[in-house]
């Protein structure tokens, strides 16, 4: 499987780290129902097709990426740098 | 109906021109069934023998995708053991190895176990502590299980790395005599053959699309071959539990990855064992047809493919020959990938749901084949009674809001590194 990084262009997909579902928001600080943090930590949509996902580029320019990519077929799409994506 | 399997049946058959009757009958899906089991692997199936076998209930269809073996239950490398720590494993999986110890006989079908043995290997002093410790647990719970020092380990495995020049050295290992391979195919044939001979329908090529619903209760399946009403329903598609999930608009503490696995030309008898490195998730041990079986760790992102990535081939490929370097020359001969659920700590689910009359056998991880009776077992008990069996109480969906995670390797809280 390819990557394409942001910065570094595209590359195996050895020199990345996977780190799981980008598109869980994490609960405001402070918030107190357990129920909440419960489901942002343990519960997954998992689906099988589109999934948006981070990566971090350990091997190259260590910086944490946002990736589309298809878990039914391995086809991966556009990647962006996480901080864009979070400020975005 | 297939007739009972014996030295008289064989003699007879051989003297006649007739034909083997098929394993299991090919019925047509009916309408309405007491129990539906989504899913024709090792564990469906199992599921639906001992619901027959252990609670009487006979009307039961087991719906299966593709074809009885095509999944996980054929995407395997065939160990059994039952060397876990924590409470709850322990017993769970020394159940299961009980089973596997009758299931021949049971099934009246040889699944050809073979308990030839596991050793798992210690790299360092620290390391053999810990395996002493596992042991300790295994013989509190009447397990069998021997720590080895570096001399035994050498007398059972002589063709390991001894010299100065190992990667890792060999401190000793925990060998478990019990432990062994199963033939995997036969598992599901012969769970297929038994349940079906007890009256349960096996309907292959029967996706299931969707779930009726009403009132936060089940009450049937929508398939590919039409809709099926259903008493009670249940899940045991691991691999694809989520996505069987969503449509009952369920979220599990579950992620799907993918585990590669091995076979080497074949060569003479030469490992004996099940050997575990310690150093690296890597297990081998020698099919009947002498190919070497092998496997390692996950590929390490989600993944529906079913097809591995060439970096993990090359990972196990060096464990191998780290460990073993006197196979450095074999050939891979075969190859494939199998989609496995993996949860938060590493442990299943076998157990109720939030939708009533609907029940779950998923979250394996890397555990599926091992647990096949036990699973079924605990299922069907499960199903029967609408509550969970003793041994699998502790594998239930509301673990980790009790703060009950039964994370047996100390990993933590990410699915793609248990």
């Amino acid at each position: 499987m390819r990557i394409v990084c942001p910065l570094c262009g595209e590359r195996s997909h050895t020199e990345f780290r996977y780190g799981g579902d980008a598109t869980k928001k994490r609960p405001a600080h402070g918030t107190e129902d357990r129920q909440v943090w419960h489901d942002h930590v343990f519960l997954f949509d998992n689906p099988k097709g589109p999934h948006r996902e981070y990566w971090q580029h350990v091997l190259g320019c260590r910086q944490w990426l946002v990736l589309e990519r298809n878990t039914a077929t391995n086809v991966s799409g556009e990647s962006r740098l996480a901080t864009d994506a979070v400020t975005r | 109906m297939s007739d009972r399997y014996s030295a008289l049946s064989l003699a007879r058959h051989a003297l006649s021109d007739a034909p083997w009757p098929r394993a299991w009958r090919t019925p047509e899906p009916k309408s309405s069934y007491d129990v539906v089991i989504i899913g024709g692997g090792g564990h469906g199936l199992a599921t639906a023998y001992y619901l027959a076998a252990n609670h009487g209930i006979k009307n039961i269809a087991v719906l299966e995708r593709a074809y009885v073996g095509s999944g996980n239950v054929g995407r395997n490398t065939t160990l059994v053991r039952s060397n876990y720590v924590l409470d709850g494993n322990t017993q769970f999986f020394e159940f299961s190895m009980k089973l596997w110890e009758g299931l021949s006989h049971t099934l009246n079908f040889n699944v050809m176990l073979s308990q030839r043995g596991q050793i798992v290997l210690a790299h360092g002093p620290v390391q053999l502590d810990v395996l002493a410790r596992k042991g300790n647990i295994m013989r509190l719970n009447s397990i069998d299980a021997e720590l080895l020092d570096r001399d035994a380990v050498m007398k059972l495995l002589p063709y390991l790395d001894y010299s100065t020049e190992a990667r890792f050295p060999i401190d000793g290992g925990l060998l478990q005599r019990r432990a062994g391979t199963v033939r995997h195919d036969a598992v599901a044939w012969g769970y297929a053959r038994a349940a079906s001979s007890l009256g349960v329908d096996i309907i292959e090529q029967c996706e299931v699309t969707g779930f009726e619903i009403s009132q936060g209760q089940v009450t049937g399946v929508r398939t590919t071959r039409g809709p099926i009403l259903a008493g009670r329903t249940a899940i045991a598609v691991a691999g694809h539990s989520s996505h069987l999930a969503a449509m009952a608009g369920l979220r599990l503490p579950v992620e799907s990855h993918l585990l590669q696995a091995f076979v080497s030309e074949p060569i003479k008898p030469f490992v004996d064992h099940v050997i575990s490195f310690g150093a690296e998730l890597f297990y081998i041990s020698q099919s009947d047809k002498g190919g070497l079986v092998f496997g390692g760790h996950i590929d390490g992102f989600n993944s529906y493919t079913q097809r591995g990535q060439f970096a993990k081939v090359q990972t196990v490929a060096e464990c191998a020959v780290a460990l073993i370097p006197s196979i450095s020359r074999l050939r891979l001969l075969r190859h494939w990938g199998g989609i496995q659920d993996m949860t938060p700590d590493g442990s299943p689910f076998i157990c109720r749901t939030p939708l009533r009359n609907l029940y779950l056998d998923g979250g394996w991880c890397y555990q599926g084949f091992k647990a096949t009776p036990a699973a079924g077992w605990c299922l069907a008990h499960t199903v029967a009674n609408d509550e969970e069996h003793p041994l699998s109480r502790c594998y239930g969906l509301d673990r980790f809001e009790r703060g009950a995670e039964l994370d047996d390797y100390a990993i933590g809280n990410w699915t793609y590194k248990q």
